[in-house]
């Protein structure tokens, strides 16, 4: 078992005639025989790419290919709408990969999704991975291994670096979701760690957070009530001075709430082995729970 | 992207939300032109700097005269302005708003912002204006007034109403505040705000309402479709060498310490920076090369980090995903080659690559010192600018 993604996921590539695209679609089919099953670029519908049937339009591609997921990379000015399309042509699953949309794009997209059926991961992430079933993002496939950890994390490389602390200490993991950077985004980490609470399969889960914003403390309260499952934490940006943007459009701490201190400060509150080092982040899981 | 109170004022003004007429000089004597044009005093002298706080600092004046607004204005050009927002080094004044002047009766506080929690533009209101709002809402959360703005129908009138009304405003400010907020709101979403602040918004002996201060932050992931917006960007405001790193598509801030960071991915950016931190030493820098990186741009990455004379030591750390080792190790020795290493340098590969990376390293004859893992790195690097 896993969360959200496992080997019958069948994925379309939105954008997928884009170099960025098409590169990560082999990546993905490569990784496991992950079911790829075509892609999306307006007005090149009817041909093939490197095997992969193109079609116009989202919703020709579901009823031609039977894809219950999306990814996307096509480019800032038209993620939301490629988003909405997805979710129009009555997805599972979205993950749009794409870094750099605006804001208020994404709070018409949230908007319209209410009510739908679809789950929305991202944007700005770098996908998810069920390691030895399917990945569907950027993320290098290889650094990951079968196992009962549950990872969840706005950052990119900073998922790569605690799902590598793990599989050096030969502790796999269930499935890694990059729930991406920006204020508004699809799934919080508490969506996430809600569905690991309920996988039978998912053992404890290590949830890696950044300064900013709430999500981090509404996920703790979660843990704290209802969460059986150990978890372990890291928040990133305990030197970032106030009011600076560091590359994450929600890693700002504005009005003094938000910052790493009075946030890993709350999470011990709730039980959460917090790692005050990144180096530390599996250690500080094995602190309170063995495989 | 920040911009200054006039620009603000500017759009505001097109958007038919009422600010004082002015306008803003470069010299003193055009100071005086400006403020004569204006009418009779007083006048507001500001200075436009990007912070907050500049009425403590001297920033902020009131002139009878146009020949006081003069002097006021002298005083404040190349004047190096320190509020608590600009740091200890504080800010030089290059531009200075002259205003006419109004008669305050009553001041208030409006704002509009992206509320994470609820994904939706939020209205902020307090009939606490003129004061740092953060102490409002730490000290009297119950002076703060909320409405949530469905992004479909946009801020209604009803909902601009009750704000007015708790508020406290009579009915002829009502009429008035209703349009305004309204006009505020779509400025918000037309211009592609991150943040929309009118502080205070006052309302005059007159009875009427006008916003006497605006700051507009601006999303930057939305600049590509408001190019004008993107041309009020003010240099002088900026870091240079954060400007330099923005030509090559490097996310770049300069920080206070001395060891230099280069690092893939804005968290991992973020956490190399802690992890220095917790081993006792400062990050000079946040440094996010970016997945794609090409070895030009990592080179000038290093030359950034290198031209900042604090920098006692260089730290690169790289989980290689789409970036690949091999790609980052030859743009370091590229780079150390090009401007010459003159501090410690300790590099910490791993990923996609990683083996020809460590290799290209090793036969570049340079003193770069290799480290497995995140500790390991930090360690290597603090103990070597200590033994420096």
């Amino acid at each position: 078992m896993s969360i959200l993604i496992d080997k019958n996921s069948k994925v379309i590539t939105q954008g997928i005639t884009g170099a960025t695209g098409l590169f990560h679609a082999q990546g993905c089919r490569d990784y496991c025989d992950t079911q790829m099953v075509g892609g999306v670029t307006p007005g090149k519908g009817g041909t093939e790419i490197d095997g992969f049937p193109v079609f116009d339009t989202v919703e020709e591609a579901v009823a031609e290919t039977g894809a219950n997921v999306s990814v996307i990379y096509v480019p800032p000015i038209g993620s939301a709408d490629a988003i909405m399309e997805a979710v129009d042509a009555g997805m599972d699953l979205v993950i749009c990969i794409t870094e750099g949309v605006p804001v208020l794009d994404m709070v018409k997209v949230k908007q319209y999704m209410q009510g739908k059926k679809t789950r929305l991961i991202g944007p700005n992430c770098p996908g998810i991975i069920t390691p030895g079933q399917c990945k569907i993002g950027i993320m290098p496939g290889y650094i990951h291994k079968p196992g009962p950890v549950g990872v969840v994390s706005r950052s990119g490389t900073l998922t790569y670096e605690a799902v590598w602390q793990l599989t050096s200490r030969d502790i796999g993991q269930t499935t890694c979701v990059g729930i991406g950077g920006d204020p508004v985004n699809g799934t919080s980490h508490l969506d996430t760690l809600k569905m690991f609470e309920e996988d039978p399969d998912t053992k404890s889960v290590i949830m890696i957070g950044e300064i900013g914003g709430d999500a981090e403390e509404q996920a703790a309260e979660f843990v704290r009530d209802h969460m059986t499952k150990p978890v372990a934490a890291f928040i990133a940006g305990a030197t970032a001075p106030p009011g600076k943007r560091m590359g994450h459009a929600g890693a700002i701490i504005s009005g003094g709430k938000g910052d790493a201190a009075s946030k890993k400060a709350f999470l011990r509150e709730c039980g959460i082995s917090v790692a005050d080092s990144p180096a530390e982040m599996a250690e500080a899981l094995l602190k309170v729970w063995q495989p | 992207m920040n911009i200054h109170e006039y620009q603000a004022k500017a759009i505001l003004r097109n958007f038919n939300v009422p600010v004082p007429e002015g306008h803003v000089v470069y010299n003193s004597n055009s100071a005086r032109d400006w403020a004569r044009r204006l009418g009779d005093g007083p006048y507001a002298v500001k200075a436009q700097i990007h912070a907050g706080g500049r009425g403590k600092g001297g920033g902020v004046k009131i002139a009878k005269t146009a020949d006081e607004a003069k002097q006021f204005a002298r005083e404040m050009f190349g004047m190096t302005l320190v509020t608590h927002q600009t740091g200890p080094e504080g800010k030089l004044v290059k531009r200075v708003l002259i205003e006419a002047g109004c008669n305050i009766a009553d001041e208030f506080y409006v704002s509009f912002l992206v509320d994470r929690s609820t994904s939706q533009v939020t209205l902020m209101a307090s009939a606490e204006g003129g004061v740092d709002i953060e102490e409002v809402a730490a000290k009297t959360p119950e002076k703060l007034f909320f409405e949530v703005i469905n992004p479909i129908v946009g801020l209604t009138a009803f909902q601009a109403r009750k704000v007015a009304f708790k508020l406290g405003f009579e009915i002829a400010q009502v009429k008035q505040a209703v349009p305004l907020l309204m006009n505020l709101y779509k400025t918000f979403v037309e211009a592609d705000c991150s943040q929309l602040e009118i502080n205070p918004l006052v309302q005059t002996a007159e009875g009427q309402l006008i916003c006497l201060d605006a700051k507009i932050n601006f999303d930057d992931n939305a600049l590509f479709r408001h190019l004008r917006i993107r041309d009020l960007r003010d240099y002088d405001e900026e870091d240079m060498m954060e400007i330099e790193a923005s030509q090559y598509d490097l996310s770049y801030i300069a920080l206070n310490g001395n060891i230099g960071c280069m690092v893939n991915g804005a968290g991992l950016a973020m956490a190399t920076m802690d992890i220095i931190q917790h081993y006792g030493f400062s990050p000079a820098n946040f440094l996010d090369v970016g997945g794609g990186a090409t070895i030009e741009r990592v080179t000038e990455a290093f030359k950034i980090i290198l031209s900042d004379k604090k920098v006692e030591g260089i730290l690169v750390n790289i989980f290689g995903g789409i970036m690949k080792c091999d790609v980052i190790a030859t743009g370091v020795v590229e780079a150390a080659k090009q401007v010459g290493v003159q501090v410690p340098l300790v590099v910490r590969l791993e990923g996609t690559n990683v083996k020809l990376g460590k290799q290209i390293l090793a036969e570049s004859g340079l003193d770069i010192v290799s480290a497995d893992g995140m500790a390991d790195a930090a360690e290597k690097i603090v103990k070597a600018v200590k033994e420096k």
